[in-house]
């Protein structure tokens, strides 16, 4: 399996100018393959969502490398940047983050309109497909701020995969949910995976979930503990 | 750009009562700008009326005193060719000397006019309180003070007496009312053809008067009009040499309407700036994730950049309807005791468009700023502050 995100020897370090700066990341190696569902692991403070902006290209590392489809980014522009996320990446937070201005419709449509691609009846049943394909075909039209937690996120990751993007970051998805809608997420996801071929990186601190994945990395104050592929 | 447009007007309308606080905001600035404009100019108007409506604006006058004008009706030819600015051309005669009756005897201004013409400036017809303007020769119109001060009736009969000329006899057809005493008082007005067989000048004017369009072109056109006349033995006067006080005032008055308007556009920038740079504060998180799904900066800002553009419109039509709704409550219930309002508004489609125009792209400035704060907002910032 080709291996799709890659990070060489990343080193992240806050406030380097700064009378006592703190390193968050050692030297770290790492590399996914392409539709592998990956989880990662670790406690409050441990780095792991340091890290996962790295991947997404939300942050930048102190130092090292990060290759995304073999492409090394560190040199890359903003707007390059940018279109690399729009095209590449699906983000799912913790806290949805779904514009709750718009309705569900338009936030799983927003990644498309980025692109500035026009909206076509295809890409309209698209999205259509994708809210179905989450449950939320009878409330895709109501405004976000009036769904439910477990509505909003299943938005937030209908939106992900708008942009049929290769690879999918997580940051604690469903943090703030009950078990079965956790559950039920978990289940959306692997389904994804099978069906899309989507490459997922999750990032967790629930073992019962992070159990159910190909491979679950531990980070342990900023280092790799523990590396297991199934 | 569309996708920063529809986000920008979804951020309005999603709260509803914020955009409309802040369109207020704009709208009542640029109502007072629309409202004290309108008021200004419609003073300023109403004096340049009063004062220089009813006079003449431009004089070609005989450069020394004593002298006349020949061939005036030549010279009138010529001046009306100068520029379709000047709208009326009127000769006149003067002539000082006094107005005798067996009670008393007055100082007085014998003013020689060719009514066709001359009523066009000052407006005789609105003027006259009494009787008829002079028809034949030898009659008179007076200014009613002065029929008063010598008891006259209408066709009495009086003696008009130019020291080294003679004495002519006038029959009383009318009288006046300037509202101004100094005129009232001194000004007979008679035909053209009463004073020159006075004076025995044949066909020649003491002066010839000028009426034009835009009163503050005067200067400038009364020097075509000399160049054009070309004639040493004749000058050319015009209202602003002779009422430099006037100008001054009216000067005064347009620099501090100016003053005002720019101190409440200034407070309207700010207040618009320091608006908008809280909603992208509010708005934070959004933008933040915007981002993250790989919106460009440049849409980012222009998200606010629509935002102030929607806002400066919806503002400046609330505003220009504002303005000319208390312009005209002013002008219905700010009235003098004759029934007109105190002071007549002048309301100039131009300069409401102008200021609307201001008000569009004051807003829009405004928000360059936090167009800018929302272009340099990092998707990790809002993330980790979550």
């Amino acid at each position: 399996m080709p291996k799709i995100l890659e990070l060489k020897k990343i080193n992240k370090i806050y406030g380097e100018n700064t009378k006592v700066p703190t390193q968050v990341l050692f030297d770290i190696d790492l590399s996914f393959e392409e539709s592998s569902f990956n989880s990662i692991i670790g406690q409050s403070g441990s780095g792991k969502s340091t890290l996962l902006n790295i991947l997404g290209t939300l942050d930048k590392p102190s130092n090292g490398s990060v290759l995304i489809n073999q492409i090394e980014t560190s040199k890359m522009k903003k707007n390059q940047l940018s279109n690399l996320r729009n095209e590449t990446i699906g983000f799912i937070f913790q806290f949805h983050y779904l514009l709750p201005e718009f309705t569900a419709l338009e936030n799983v449509l927003m990644p498309y309109q980025i692109s500035k691609r026009p909206i076509t009846k295809e890409v309209l049943a698209r999205a259509n497909e994708l809210l179905d394909l989450v449950g939320l075909e009878k409330v895709k039209n109501n405004l976000s701020i009036n769904m439910s937690g477990g509505q909003q996120q299943r938005t937030a990751i209908a939106r992900s995969l708008m942009n049929q993007p290769k690879i999918i970051l997580a940051d604690e998805p469903t943090g703030n949910l009950d078990s079965d809608t956790t559950e039920q997420i978990y289940e959306l996801l692997r389904e994804i995976n099978k069906k899309y071929k989507t490459t997922f990186i999750i990032i967790t601190h629930d073992r019962h979930i992070a159990e159910k994945a190909d491979r679950i990395i531990e980070i342990k104050d900023g280092r790799i503990n523990l590396d297991i592929t199934k | 750009m569309k996708l920063a447009f529809s986000i920008a007007k979804r951020f309005l309308t999603s709260g509803k009562t914020q955009t409309l606080m802040i369109a207020l905001g704009i709208a009542i600035g640029v109502s007072v700008q629309v409202f004290i404009g309108s008021l200004i100019s419609g003073l300023q108007n109403s004096l340049v009326d009063k004062t220089i409506g009813s006079s003449s604006q431009i004089t070609v006058k005989a450069a020394e005193t004593g002298n006349y004008i020949s061939d005036y009706a030549d010279k009138i030819i010529v001046i009306e060719g100068v520029s379709t600015d000047i709208e009326i051309v009127s000769p006149a005669v003067n002539q000082s000397g006094a107005l005798v009756n067996s009670e008393s005897s007055e100082p007085v201004l014998a003013r020689g006019f060719d009514f066709s013409r001359a009523n066009d400036i000052y407006q005789f017809d609105q003027k006259l309180v009494e009787g008829r303007l002079p028809v034949s020769n030898n009659e008179v119109v007076l200014g009613i003070d002065l029929y008063n001060t010598m008891a006259l009736s209408l066709n009495d009969t009086v003696e008009f007496q130019v020291p080294l000329v003679g004495t002519t006899s006038f029959t009383v057809v009318g009288v006046y009312d300037f509202n101004v005493k100094q005129i009232n008082q001194t000004w007979i007005l008679t035909n053209l053809d009463t004073l020159q067989d006075l004076l025995s000048i044949g066909d020649e004017v003491s002066q010839i008067e000028m009426q034009v369009k835009d009163v503050f072109a005067a200067e400038e056109l009364a020097l075509v009009v000399e160049t054009t006349l070309e004639d040493s033995n004749l000058t050319v006067d015009n209202w602003i040499a002779q009422n430099a006080e006037l100008l001054s005032g009216l000067q005064g008055q347009s620099i501090s309407s100016l003053m005002i308007q720019i101190f409440v556009m200034v407070s309207v920038v700010l207040g618009i700036s320091s608006v908008l740079a809280i909603t992208v504060l509010q708005k934070s998180k959004q933008i933040g994730i915007l981002k993250a799904m790989g919106i460009k900066d440049k849409d980012a800002s222009l998200v606010f950049l629509f935002e102030g553009l929607i806002l400066g419109i919806l503002g400046a039509i609330l505003g220009v309807l504002f303005g000319l709704g208390l312009s005209y409550m002013f002008t219905t219930f700010a009235i003098g005791a004759d029934g007109n309002p105190v002071v007549p508004l002048y309301i100039d489609f131009g300069f409401i468009a102008l200021s609307a125009g201001i008000a569009v792209a004051a807003a829009t400035i405004a928000s360059l700023i936090p167009a800018r704060k929302s272009s340099k907002l990092s998707v990790i910032e809002v993330i980790r502050n979550a």
